[in-house]
């Protein structure tokens, strides 16, 4: 098989490609604030060269394992550029602005530039559009790892009296995450052997079948464990949807305020508080 | 006109985008508190059963009116293998998997009108309303 003419060109002309190309690059915007200069000259000298090696063995197959170089730099650029905030435009122009230095030596160098200048067109546009995909793998990658640690904001189980503790529940609860908080708080009510345990939804957007059935659960699984849950902050419009759900609390007690539970909380361990000015 | 969007619904986390994309909706189309709320928990219910039982479909979410009133459409729909009987799958209580069995007839009860298609093999759609 032949050596194709873009391998050709992209090897005689390296030098001068290169040039060219950063020119271009500088005429589209280089983002300064986010990538310096040199950087940007060592990553077009390396995948110009990656890629008249890669291009030597036919520029049809870009799944193929002489283009693997080229597609694993590609895809280490793009995604690291997602990543420090790069737009997907300013992205795809890394390869995208070499089309016009390449044609313009296609142009000067061949006898036929029409048809090599389709060939190289379509070469660098799958390269860009490989650049576009990996962008958004790594996107997509930084929003999964958000949304991770979101769950794992944890939820903290508080003493508020001896023997008594509170989980202020905020934000949508998901299997993951209702299932965590919820072994978090019988872990804490056998660890501090507490008599009674407030499940506080205030902060809680929706409440569905899902949550209620871990809601029960868990407060079947603490009454097993000796102690009693109360859910307070139970909103209006909550409490209406739950009905409508069909969903029974069944001797649940609840409270629309995590005070109001908690001084049920204090009444049920007899424990009275009295203000100090009636001494 | 109305705004229309669709979103996928292929893993948990979608169900929680669902969920704020209808409350923003609902917002925007003014419902009340408590509508909000009973439309945006329907859509959860619904939701998470096309990705459970239906493994994974789409909502369709529409800012629109109804006789002149604003008004929020819903439209989850999945490609999973339907329900075989309707009827069943609609009685409070009941459950093939480890639920609750309330999701479909709560659904039906917390919205102003509700509509669903079931083929088995074919999936499920289900057409949600709630109006000022
Ligand atoms: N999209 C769906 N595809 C297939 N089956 C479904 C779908 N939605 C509901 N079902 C069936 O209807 C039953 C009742 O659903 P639901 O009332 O939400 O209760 P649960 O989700 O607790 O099982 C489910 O257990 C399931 O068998
Ligand atoms: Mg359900």
């Amino acid at each position: 098989m032949s050596v194709p003419v873009i391998a050709e060109l992209l090897k005689k002309h390296e030098s001068e490609l290169l040039q060219e190309w950063i020119a271009s690059q500088r005429a589209a915007g280089i983002r300064t604030d986010l990538i310096d200069e040199g950087t940007v000259l060592n990553n077009s000298r390396e995948l110009l060269k990656l890629l008249s090696i890669a291009a030597l063995g036919g520029i049809d197959d870009l799944g193929s394992a002489e283009w693997k170089p080229v597609r694993n730099m590609i895809e280490a650029l793009s995604r690291t550029q997602s990543r420090q905030g790069f737009s997907p435009s300013e992205t795809a122009t890394f390869v995208f602005s070499l089309k016009e230095p390449l044609f313009a030596k296609i142009q000067a160098n061949c006898a036929d530039p029409a048809s090599e200048m389709l060939k190289a067109s379509q070469l660098l546009d799958k390269l860009g559009l490989y650049s576009m995909e990996s962008y958004m793998t790594g996107r997509e990658s930084v929003i999964r790892e958000q949304q991770e640690s979101m769950l794992e904001l944890s939820t903290p189980v508080v003493e508020l009296w001896k023997g008594v503790l509170a989980i202020p529940l905020i934000g949508s609860l998901d299997s993951n995450r209702t299932q965590i908080v919820m072994e978090a708080l019988l872990e804490k009510i056998v660890q501090t052997e507490s008599e009674i345990a407030i499940i506080d939804i205030t902060g809680v957007p929706t409440v569905d079948t899902m949550v209620a059935q871990h809601l029960l659960k868990t407060v079947t699984a603490a009454k097993l464990m000796g102690a009693r849950c109360i859910i307070s902050g139970i909103r209006p419009q909550i409490a209406a949807t739950i009905v409508h759900l069909g969903v029974e609390l069944g001797d649940v007690i609840t409270k629309s305020s995590l005070a109001d539970a908690f001084s049920v909380a204090l009444k049920e361990l007899d424990i009275r508080l009295v203000k100090g000015s009636l001494r | 006109m109305g705004k229309t969007e669709i979103f996928p619904l292929k893993q948990e986390t979608d169900i929680v985008i669902v969920r704020q994309r209808v409350r923003k909706a609902a917002e925007a189309v003014r419902l009340g508190l408590v509508s909000q709320t009973k439309i945006v928990t329907a859509a959860s219910e619904i939701a998470r059963n096309a990705l459970i039982y239906g493994g994974g479909g789409e909502c369709v979410i529409e800012e629109t009116t109804k006789d002149g009133r604003g008004a929020v459409r819903l439209v989850i729909s999945d490609q999973g293998e339907g329900i075989a009987n309707l009827d069943r799958a609609m009685v409070d209580g009941y459950t093939s998997g480890s639920g609750m069995g309330l999701g479909l007839g709560g659904a039906k009860r917390l919205v102003d009108q509700f509509a669903i298609e079931s083929q088995p093999g074919q999936g499920t759609r289900i057409e949600l309303w709630k109006w000022r």
